[in-house]
């Protein structure tokens, strides 16, 4: 087993555990700083998928800014909310909880099932990709390719993007506003 | 080298988490995270076929995309579950049922 194979199981394994955590945890904040842990290491499968751009903007975007906001928001939403999920002595597995367990681990086996079926490894166009050396190797540097993309080919969805951040900047300040009209 | 059926495992099982925190959970801000855990699991997914696209490098542009889309939802997201806040006094999806008048 090669160190990437390792590396990959082990950043698997955190990202997996983690979630599962964040999900199953009764403290708030406890999940919401697992959280972090999640997402830091899908960011090192993204460098391991040989996305190192991607991994790098995950951090910024979803570790700066949205848990930070998550954070805020839960700061905000008052102490009420703490005591009531302290208060809340159920037992470990409700009927409700059966209910979610049960649709969740559902879909997972289909798409288990449907992976497997796939055997995404040996579609055509990726067969063709790895033919014609249209793979990216691990010593490439993507970051300029994504760059040139992205003031060419992906150039409307680009302005798509900024348009629809403004937005939503717009549309969440006019939310948050003082007053009894929101 | 990791296949690609590698990779989709494990965002099949980061995908179920988001589910299943999206259907129990009674706090809004915990739905956000299962939603943000299923985004993640998409994300994880077009960058792992992202890798055999050299030259458009399709999966990776889109994974950037549906990145800033995810936070753009994450602010009007958590600006709604403050108003909510300010009007219930809870954010448990399951006690907000009335509407406005």
């Amino acid at each position: 087993m090669s160190l990437v194979q390792m590396l990959f199981y082990v950043m698997a394994f955190i990202a997996l555990a983690s979630a599962l955590f964040v999900a199953s945890t009764k403290n708030l904040v406890r999940s919401i700083f697992m959280f972090f842990i999640t997402l830091f290491a899908l960011a090192g499968l993204y460098v391991l998928a040989l996305a190192d751009f991607v991994a790098i903007t995950q951090i910024v975007i979803y570790v700066g800014g949205i848990l930070v906001l998550i954070l805020f928001a839960f700061m905000l939403s008052g102490k009420q909310n703490l005591n009531y999920i302290a208060g809340q002595q159920t037992p470990f597995i409700s009927i409700n909880k059966i209910a979610g367990l049960f649709l969740a681990g559902l879909f997972w086996v289909v798409l288990i099932n449907l992976i497997f079926k796939a055997d995404a490894g040996n579609l055509e166009w990726i067969k063709k990709s790895v033919q014609y050396k249209n793979e990216i190797q691990p010593n490439a540097a993507m970051t300029e390719n994504i760059g040139v993309n992205l003031m060419t080919r992906y150039l409307l969805p680009f302005e798509a993007v900024s348009i629809l951040l403004m937005i939503a900047l717009i549309g969440a300040a006019h939310l948050s506003r003082k007053g009894d009209t929101a | 080298m990791i296949s690609l059926t590698d990779f989709m495992i494990v965002g099949a099982g980061l995908f179920c988490i988001g589910l299943f925190m999206i259907v129990t959970k009674h706090n809004a801000i915990q739905v956000l995270m299962g939603i943000e855990l299923m985004l993640n699991a998409a994300i994880l997914n077009l960058v792992a076929f992202g890798k055999y696209d050299r030259v458009n490098n399709g999966g990776q542009m889109f994974a950037l995309f549906a990145i800033v889309l995810a936070a753009a939802t994450t602010a009007v997201a958590l600006a709604i579950i403050l108003n909510v806040y300010k009007r219930y006094k809870t954010i448990d999806p399951g006690k907000i049922d009335s509407l406005k008048d």
